[in-house]
């Protein structure tokens, strides 16, 4: 028998409480319940970062988090990240590097790099890489993903 | 997914009674790799209990230079406290070889310990494997074993430990307090991982109804001077093939304390303590470096498949000590 609970989180600024199945992964919560698609489902084992939004600040995996088991928390997704209307430095640095073939892992990306900017890693082309490793790109755009990267955290 | 009712543990005592009471019940931490295996049906727990707001998100430093590390801790907080760095950082390295930036900030330090193995036919229930299910065979042993085990296997179960974490630990004699419904006991980490002998589906010495609180790192003078090298097939984002966590004291060209722990080859991380005999007291040399890597190594029984472990085990060994040496 499927076992319900109830979870209250903040999302992109706006409140949401919903009752839902325990097995719903926060990724389904966004997408199936809130329509919000900008996370991407596309392995659902936490390998390729395609749903990657900010959990209370920090990047994760929407795919492997719980729903019930974050509630109380603050996420942040692709469609929250522009602020008054103007593109997130990020979201315009990709557009500007060109930064995306098909554009599916692209939310990951773009949320991977936004958590990136705050934490402790190192300026070269290497560090972007490494801090990076968690988002996957099947079109092989990783170059211009650099670069886009490297321009905002200069 | 197989459905599951889920608790959010309220207090340590809580969490331990709800354990006793419930044998269909499992700890969730940061769930990354637990709600992976859910999802394959390959755990199916009844209840889930969520120890994450229990107060054990802190890193303690210890009167004698030594950490605490509370269950709950982060593996992306462990890796950047600045402790860990100036002190052991063979313990930052190793977490940040691991995963990705995404799963570290979820993982924490006691689930890191008590994931599971990546081999793929215990990953997939429409394999046998007697790790998920005794008695049902190990298909690894003939088939798919490139990346397990070459030392402390056994004919029912050839699986590697996969957390990097572990690793350093154990090269820095770390503890592990945990407590349980008859009170709290202490084990050492390179106790706390088993290898497989005949009961496969047993990881640790753990019972279910035990409950990790802490990481004890005892102080140490050679881990100023640590290091991790893990060797992948890709550059970052990939299990070891084979991994080495090194803390070595040199002074006037001779050994004066090593502690070596390798990765990716056996169950459980694997403390090298033949050859850490081998170099106590000797040179600081390649030559010396290499002697005590064939020493720990002419142990190793690789399978059909991954002989070449033992000799890039060898070479990283080395190399690593060639490179802590002044």
């Amino acid at each position: 028998m499927p076992e319900r609970a109830h979870v209250t989180l903040r999302i992109n600024g706006e409140e949401h409480s919903l009752e839902l199945d325990t097995r719903t992964s926060l990724l389904d919560l966004l997408r199936e319940h809130l329509g919000l698609t900008g996370a991407k489902k596309g392995c659902d084992h936490g390998q390729c970062g395609a749903c990657t939004v900010l959990l209370d600040g920090r990047r994760a995996n929407a795919c492997l988090a719980l729903a019930v088991a974050h509630d109380g928390a603050e996420i942040v997704t692709i469609e929250g990240l522009a602020q008054n209307g103007s593109l997130h430095p990020l979201q315009a640095a990709f557009v500007e590097h060109d930064a995306f073939q098909c554009g599916y892992c692209t939310p990951g990306q773009i949320m991977s790099a936004a958590a990136v900017l705050r934490e402790p890693w190192g300026p070269g082309d290497d560090d972007v890489r490494e801090a990076m490793s968690g988002n996957i790109c099947r079109c092989g755009a990783y170059p211009n993903i650099v670069a886009a990267i490297e321009e905002v955290s200069r | 997914m197989k459905p599951f009712r889920y608790e959010r543990a309220r207090s340590e005592d809580g969490a331990v009674a709800t354990l006793a009471a419930t044998p269909g019940a499992k700890l969730l931490g940061g769930g990354t790799n637990l709600v992976d295996l859910m999802r394959l049906e390959v755990e199916t727990p009844e209840l889930l209990v969520d120890v994450t707001r229990l107060p054990y998100g802190r890193i303690d430093a210890a009167d004698d230079g030594g950490l605490r590390i509370g269950a709950g801790v982060r593996n992306s907080d462990l890796a950047a406290d600045r402790r860990v760095r100036t002190r052991f950082p063979v313990l930052s390295e190793a977490l940040l070889a691991g995963a990705s930036g995404q799963l570290r900030n979820l993982a924490t330090t006691g689930g890191n310990l008590l994931q599971r193995t990546r081999c793929a036919y215990f990953q997939d229930v429409t394999k046998p494997c007697n790790k998920r299910e005794p008695g049902s065979g190990c298909p690894a042993r003939e088939g798919e074993h490139r990346n397990l085990a070459i030392i402390g296997h056994s004919e029912h179960c050839v699986a590697t430990h996969p957390s990097d974490m572990a690793v350093a630990l154990a090269a820095l004699d770390a503890l592990v307090h945990v407590v349980g419904p008859a009170g709290g006991r202490t084990i050492r980490l390179v106790d706390l991982h088993r290898l497989p002998g005949e009961t496969p589906q047993r990881d640790t010495v753990l019972e279910p109804n035990e409950l990790i609180v802490a990481v004890e790192v005892p102080p140490l003078a050679a881990a100023a001077h640590s290091t991790y090298r893990k060797v992948r097939e890709r550059a970052s984002f990939s299990f070891a093939l084979v991994s080495v966590a090194v803390a070595l004291d040199v002074s006037d060209g001779e050994v004066r304390d090593v502690r070596i722990a390798f990765g990716g080859l056996a169950h459980k991380p694997w403390r090298a303590h033949r050859a850490e005999e081998a170099l106590q007291g000797s040179g600081a040399t390649e030559k010396a470096f290499a002697k005590a890597a064939d020493a720990e190594l002419k142990h190793a029984q690789p399978l059909r498949d991954n002989a070449y472990k033992v000799e890039l085990a060898r070479n990283t060994l080395v190399r690593t000590l060639a490179e802590l040496a002044p």
